[in-house]
């Protein structure tokens, strides 16, 4: 079951081995995005474009913002 | 969006799914680094100054104005032991009586900016209404720094 996660959180787990996903459409990650996140918008999210992400790894997904 | 995101990333086989909700506007909002084709474009965060002298509600203005001026400051910000917004001193404030306390003399509850606001438009507020700085906070009140208008117009000609 995904587990909300807080600012706080985030930061300390970027230091270590989470993959971070931007699920906004592609023209808005381009113009921001949390350092080092990948894009996968959500409409795109399938087992093609997730290939790249390892499942033994954190995964922290975000998009703008509670919606 | 996210949580839907997080529950497919959940049916596509990802064991430890997290969900950060408050998402990209809370961490641009504080101010945290980020990486894009806006990243290159400065926000008050990137330019405030931090060193902008503050002060405790209980501190006399004689005290403070012999402190900040000493530093080649015009303003103080008055903040608690968080460092949350309280007030302002500045201009004809700084000259009244010295045994005054900063809680008497202070304007209280000055408009603050989030650090994710683009200098530019910033500086263009500014501009307009004739304002020489503006407080930069971060969403729960505490304070960032203090822009001054001139920092916004450097930015610009540099990005110029």
């Amino acid at each position: 079951m995904p587990k909300d996660i807080t600012r706080g959180e985030l930061q300390r787990l970027l230091g270590r081995e989470v993959q971070l996903v931007d699920v906004l459409p592609a023209e808005e990650y381009a113009e921001s995005h949390l350092p080092g996140a990948i894009s996968i918008p959500l409409k795109l999210l399938d087992t093609s474009t997730t290939a790249g992400l390892r499942k033994d790894a954190p995964v922290v997904v975000y998009c703008h913002d509670l919606q | 969006m996210s949580p839907r995101a997080a529950w497919r990333l959940e049916s596509l086989g990802f064991g430890e799914v997290y969900d950060y909700a408050a998402g990209k506007a809370d961490w641009l909002a504080w101010g945290l680094p980020r990486e894009g084709t806006s990243a290159g474009m400065p926000t008050v965060g990137d330019l405030a100054r931090r060193d902008v002298p503050t002060c405790g509600l209980g501190e006399t203005l004689g005290a403070i104005r012999q402190r900040i001026r000493a530093a080649g400051w015009e303003e103080c910000v008055i903040t608690n032991d968080r460092r949350i917004v309280l007030g302002l001193l500045r201009g004809k404030g700084l000259d009244a009586d010295p045994a005054a306390t900063a809680e008497e003399i202070m304007r209280p509850g000055p408009t603050t900016y989030k650090p994710d606001t683009a200098a530019a438009e910033a500086g263009r507020r500014m501009s307009e209404r004739g304002v020489r700085g503006l407080l930069v906070a971060t969403p729960d009140g505490a304070l960032v720094g203090l822009l001054r208008r001139q920092e916004t117009e450097r930015a610009g000609e540099d990005a110029s």
